[in-house]
C-alpha cells in the first residue's frame, strides 16, 4: 500500500520536473539515490513531521525508538498564536521488548493516555523505521483508536528509510488528504476563503501575509500547515483557492484537492518583492474566477502599487551600505531565486546560488536572474571549497540553513540564516526589508574587523 | 536515600533521554581526526547531528550509512563497505566509529563479522582504525551510548603494556557530563600535579569552539590514537561519573593499571578526593594553587549557603548529571523536590531526595506540582517549556542546551568550577526569594518582596 503511494507521489502529474521527464526517466522515481558515506539531510519521517508538526492544537505521536523523537522534538521553529500542544514531544519510546513482543498495544495505550490527559481534537501518529520493520500496523491501531476512543487518530505512514524529506513532505500531504481534509462543514464559508499550502509559519511569517489578505478583504481559511488548527485543516476544503509554497512539497495535495473539491490552485512564492505581488495578483484572479467581487483585482492592484513603492523606498536606504558586496546563496527551492532581485536591488552581486534542491522552473528563474551567468547556478559545493570561496574573497557572505554555518564562520565570514531554524520572517515586502536590513546588520557588524585581524604576535 | 520509581509509562511526553547512538558519536567526536558513522537511516544521521549543532554551536562530522527500505532487508553490509569507502576517500579520517543504531539491530546484523570481511577486503581502509560500537536506540540513553562507545575504544585500541614500566601518567575515563571546559580544567589540575593527562574521550581538544585555520571534515583535536594505546603505560585510572565504572573495569582488566570511580568533581569534598588521589600517585603536596582555591570554595560556601537553605530545587537529567547537582544543592542546604533521571542507575538510590523517578519532562512537571512548586529548575533546554509555564526559574546545563551561548565552556569542575556554580546558582535564587507562601527562607525576604539580600 504505502509502495503503491510512493510511486504515485513519484509520478505527479501536477509537477513540471516531472511531466519534462522522459517516460523511462520518469519510472526511476524522483527521489536520489543516496550515496552512503557521502549523504546529508533528514529522512521521509523529518519530513512528514515538518509538514505536520505545525498543527498546534493536536498530540503528534511517534511510534519508535527514542531517537526519532527524543533527538528532534520542539526543534522546529513554526509560531503558534494559539495552543502550544504540538511544541510537547510524544513518543511511545520502544523498548527491547516492544520490538521482540510487538508495539502494538504499547501505541493504543499511549494514544488513549495523550487524549486523557491533553484532551487534543485530534492524534497523529507517525510511523518510524523500526515500527514498520517488525510489521506494527499503525493504521489498524489508529482505526480501532478513533472507533473506541471517539477522537480522530491519524496515521501518518513514512517511516524514515522509504525516502527523503521531501517524500515525508508529500506523504504528510497524503494523511491529511486521507484522513483530514473534508471530514468538518464549517458554516462560515465565504467567497473570498483561501489555503496557502507548504507553509509552516517559521518564525511567524504569517503576520507578514495576513495583514495584506486582510486589507483586501481576503480570509485565509488555513495555512497548511503554519498555525493550523485541526478543525480548519478539516475544512480547508471549502476554500475557493489555494496557493502551494514551496512546490515540491505539497503539489500532489493541491492537485488531490482541485480534484476532488474543484479547488483552483496556483503555485506562487512570498519571497521576493515581485514575486509577493505576482502571488497577490493570482490569489485576486482565482477568487474573482469563482465569483468574487470583480473589484478585488483593482483593489488588489492599488495594494500591490502601494506595497512596492514603499518597500523599493525603504530599500534603497540601504544601497550605500550594501552595494558590490558579493553574497553567496546557499538554499535550495524557491529560495535559490526569489530573493536574487532584492539583493540585486541594493546593489548586491550574488556570486552564485545553489540549485541542488530546486526544480527546472526554479533552475529557469535563477538563470534569468542571474543575467544568464550559468557558472553563477551552482549544484552541491563541497564544504572544502565553499571555505575557500570565503577565504580567497570571491564571496563576502552567505545567506544558508544551518549546517553550513560553520563554513563561513570559521572562514571569519558573515553569514545569515535564512533556512527553517532562523528568527526572522523574511516573508512579503516587509520580510524582504526585513532580510535587507539582517544582511546590513551581519554584513557591517564591526566585529569582522577584530575577528580578522591576526594577533598583536603574529603580525608580520 | 531515595525511593526510585519507574513507571514505565506507555507514553514518553517531552523526553528528557536522547538516544544512545548520539551518545556514542558524541564520545567518538573526543578522538582525533575522527568522523563518526551511523549504520541506519539518514534521519538518524540527520537528527544526532543538528542537536550536537544547535548544542556545540560547532560543525559535526557525522556520517550516514543511508539505508534504505531495500538494503534493510536484504541486509546493510554493502552499505557499510561503501560509506566506509567513501568517507576514507573524502575526509582521510584516523578513526571511523562505526555505531548500529535500532534500525540496523532490529534486523540483526552481524556487523562486527561484516566488518571483518570489509576490512580485509579494502586495502584502502588499512590506513583508518574503524572502531564498531553496538548502540541500539532502543537501549538505554545519551550515557548508555557514550559508556558503550568508551568501552569499545578500550577493546579495539589500548594495547597491553608488555611489562614495561609505568609512567607519571594518569588516564581519565570522561563521563558525559563532563563538558569540553570541565575536561580542560581537569588537564590543568592534573598537569600541575606533574602528571601527564591522557583523556577518553577528549571533547576539550574538538568541541571546545576553536577557530582553524583551513577547512578539515573530521574533528581536529581531542586524544589521539597513540594516546589510548598508550593508556596501559599509565600509574592510574580516574574514571568520572558512576558510568564510567564499566570501562574503567575493563581498561584495568586489559591493562592492569589500578582504577578509582570518582562519582562527580563537583564540590569540596569531591575534588577533596581527586586532590588526594592524584597527590597521592604523583607523591607530591598539593600545590598552593589548589589550597588557595579551596579556601575560596569554602568561602563561596559560607557566602552562598543563606540562599540555598531550605529552597525548593527540581533537576532533571542523565543520571551523573542529577547526581552531581543534587549532591551540590543538598551539601549547601537546598532540598530537592523533584527528580527525574532519563535512565535507571543503581546509585540514584543514594540521592539525597525522597524520591527518584525515571522518566520525562512530564514527571518532572508533575513532581513540582505534587511539591506545590519550586525556586529552581535545573534542566537542559528542554526544561525551558515547563519553566514557562509554571513561571520559574531555569538554569541551563546538561544537553542539550541550544538557547544559551557557552554551553561548552559551562565549567563546574574543581574547587573554582564548584564555586562558580554556586555563585550562578546562588544568583538565581537570590534574585527569586520564593515561589510560593512556605518558601521563605531568609529573614529578609520575608514579605516575598524581590529586594536583594545585604551582605
Amino acid at each position: 500500500m504505502l509502495k503503491h503511494k510512493i510511486a504515485e507521489l513519484m509520478n505527479e502529474p501536477g509537477c513540471a520536473t516531472n511531466q519534462a521527464k522522459s517516460d523511462k526517466d520518469r519510472k526511476k522515481g524522483c527521489g536520489k539515490q543516496l550515496t552512503p558515506g557521502a549523504a546529508a539531510g533528514g529522512c521521509a519521517f523529518d519530513g512528514a513531521k515538518i509538514a505536520l508538526q505545525p498543527i498546534t492544537d493536536v498530540v503528534h505521536l511517534v511510534h519508535g525508538p527514542i531517537a526519532c523523537e527524543g533527538n528532534s522534538w520542539d526543534g522546529r521553529n513554526s509560531w503558534s498564536t494559539g495552543s502550544t500542544l504540538y511544541r510537547l514531544g510524544f513518543t511511545t519510546d520502544m523498548q527491547n521488548l516492544d520490538i521482540v513482543n510487538g508495539g502494538e498495544k504499547k501505541l493504543y495505550k499511549a494514544i488513549k493516555r495523550a487524549i486523557a490527559r491533553h484532551n487534543p481534537p485530534a492524534v497523529f501518529v507517525y510511523q518510524t523505521c523500526v515500527g514498520a520493520l517488525i510489521g506494527d500496523d499503525v493504521d489498524a491501531v489508529c482505526k480501532a483508536a478513533t472507533e473506541r476512543l471517539g477522537v480522530p487518530v491519524v496515521p501518518v505512514n513514512a517511516p524514515g528509510f522509504v525516502g527523503s524529506k521531501n517524500l515525508g513532505n508529500r506523504l504528510g500531504g497524503e494523511a491529511l488528504f486521507e484522513h483530514v481534509i473534508g471530514t468538518h462543514e464549517p458554516d462560515d464559508v465565504g467567497p473570498t476563503d483561501i489555503n496557502i499550502l507548504g507553509e509552516y509559519n517559521v518564525a511567524g511569517e504569517l503576520d507578514q501575509f495576513r495583514p495584506l489578505l486582510a486589507r483586501l478583504g481576503i480570509r485565509l481559511r488555513c495555512s497548511i500547515t503554519g498555525d493550523a488548527r485541526y478543525l480548519d485543516v478539516a475544512s480547508s476544503h471549502t476554500a475557493k483557492a489555494n496557493m502551494v509554497l514551496c512546490s515540491q512539497a505539497l503539489i500532489t495535495l493541491a492537485r488531490k484537492m482541485k480534484e476532488t473539491w474543484g479547488i483552483p490552485y496556483f503555485e506562487g512564492s512570498f519571497y521576493g518583492i515581485s514575486d509577493t505581488s505576482d502571488a497577490l495578483r493570482n490569489i485576486a484572479r482565482m477568487l474573482v474566477e469563482q465569483g468574487a467581487d470583480a473589484t478585488l483585482s483593482q483593489r488588489t492592484e492599488a495594494l500591490i502599487a502601494e506595497q512596492e513603492a514603499l518597500a523599493w523606498a525603504r530599500l534603497a536606504a540601504y544601497k550605500p551600505r550594501l552595494a558590490g558586496r558579493k553574497v553567496l546563496l546557499y538554499t535550495g527551492g524557491v529560495k535559490s531565486w526569489s530573493v536574487i532581485q532584492a539583493l540585486q536591488e541594493v546593489g548586491m552581486e550574488v556570486v552564485g546560488s545553489s540549485v541542488r534542491k530546486a526544480t527546472e522552473a526554479d533552475k529557469k528563474k535563477a538563470l534569468e536572474r542571474l543575467g544568464g551567468d550559468e557558472d553563477k547556478l551552482a549544484d552541491a559545493i563541497t564544504p572544502k571549497d565553499m571555505y575557500a570561496m570565503f577565504k580567497d574573497g570571491k564571496a563576502d557572505m552567505m545567506l544558508s540553513g544551518g549546517r553550513s554555518q560553520f563554513i563561513a564562520l570559521k572562514a571569519r565570514t558573515p553569514w545569515l540564516d535564512i533556512n527553517q531554524e532562523r528568527h526572522h520572517g523574511y516573508a512579503c515586502y516587509d520580510g524582504m526589508v526585513e532580510l535587507v536590513r539582517q544582511i546590513d546588520l551581519m554584513i557591517n557588524n564591526p566585529v569582522w574587523d577584530q575577528v580578522r585581524k591576526p594577533a598583536p604576535w603574529e603580525e608580520a | 536515600m531515595a525511593l526510585v520509581i519507574n513507571h514505565n509509562k506507555p507514553l514518553s511526553t517531552s523526553p528528557l533521554k536522547t538516544s544512545a547512538p548520539l551518545g556514542a558519536a558524541m564520545a567518538f567526536m573526543g578522538m582525533e581526526g575522527s568522523l563518526p558513522l551511523f549504520h541506519g537511516s539518514q534521519g538518524c544521521t540527520a537528527f544526532a547531528l543538528v542537536m550536537m549543532v544547535r548544542h556545540f554551536r560547532e560543525a559535526i562530522p557525522l556520517q550516514t550509512t543511508a539505508m534504505n527500505e531495500v538494503s534493510t532487508i536484504l541486509g546493510g553490509s554493502d552499505q557499510v563497505e561503501q560509506a566506509l569507502v567513501n568517507i576514507v576517500k573524502r575526509a582521510k579520517p584516523k578513526i571511523i566509529g562505526l555505531v548500529s543504531t535500532a534500525l540496523t539491530e532490529t534486523r540483526g546484523e552481524d556487523m562486527k563479522g561484516d566488518l571483518k570481511l570489509i576490512m580485509a577486503g579494502n586495502a584502502a581502509l588499512a590506513d583508518t582504525k574503524v572502531v564498531f560500537c553496538s548502540a541500539p536506540d532502543f537501549d538505554g540513553s545519551l550515557e548508555t551510548g557514550w559508556g558503550k562507545a568508551v568501552g569499545a575504544m578500550i577493546d579495539a585500541l589500548v594495547e597491553p603494556p608488555k611489562g614495561a614500566a609505568p609512567l607519571k601518567r594518569v588516564n581519565v575515563l570522561a563521563g558525559c557530563h563532563l563538558t569540553p571546559g570541565d575536561i580542560e580544567a581537569l588537564k590543568e589540575i592534573i598537569e600541575d600535579f606533574g602528571l601527564e593527562p591522557v583523556i577518553l574521550p577528549d571533547l576539550s581538544g574538538s568541541l571546545d569552539g576553536h577557530v582553524p585555520d583551513a577547512y578539515v571534515p573530521t574533528t581536529l583535536g581531542g586524544t589521539t590514537l597513540e594516546e589510548v594505546r598508550g593508556m596501559g603505560r599509565a600509574m592510574l585510572t580516574i574514571a568520572v561519573g558512576e558510568h564510567m565504572r564499566i570501562s574503567a573495569e575493563k581498561l584495568h582488566a586489559r591493562t592492569g593499571v589500578p582504577y578509582l570511580v570518582l562519582d562527580r568533581l563537583t564540590g569540596l569534598e569531591a575534588v577533596d578526593r581527586l586532590m588526594v588521589a592524584l597527590s597521592t600517585a604523583a607523591a607530591i603536596p598539593v600545590p598552593a594553587k589548589y589550597r588557595r582555591q579551596r579556601s575560596q570554595l569554602v568561602d563561596a560556601m559560607l557566602d552562598g549557603h543563606f540562599y540555598f537553605a531550605g529552597r525548593h530545587l527540581a533537576i532533571a537529567g542523565e543520571p551523573s548529571f542529577l547526581w552531581t547537582y543534587a549532591k551540590l544543592a543538598a551539601e549547601l542546604g537546598a532540598e530537592i523536590v523533584a527528580a527525574v533521571s532519563a535512565l535507571p542507575s543503581p546509585h540514584l538510590s543514594d540521592l539525597p531526595c525522597e524520591r527518584a523517578v525515571i522518566g520525562d519532562f512530564e514527571d518532572l512537571e508533575d513532581q513540582i506540582l505534587e511539591a506545590g512548586g519550586a525556586d529552581l529548575i535545573i534542566a537542559n533546554s528542554n526544561g525551558r517549556l515547563i519553566a514557562g509555564r509554571l513561571g520559574l526559574a531555569h538554569h541551563r546545563a546538561g544537553f542539550p542546551v541550544f538557547d544559551r551561548l557557552g554551553a561548552a565552556h559551562q565549567t563546574t569542575l574543581g574547587y573554582r568550577g564548584t564555586r562558580d556554580l554556586i555563585f550562578t546558582l546562588g544568583n538565581i535564587l537570590m534574585e527569586r526569594p520564593s515561589h510560593g507562601h512556605d518558601a521563605c527562607t531568609h529573614t529578609e525576604h520575608s514579605h516575598g518582596d524581590p529586594a536583594i539580600a545585604v551582605g
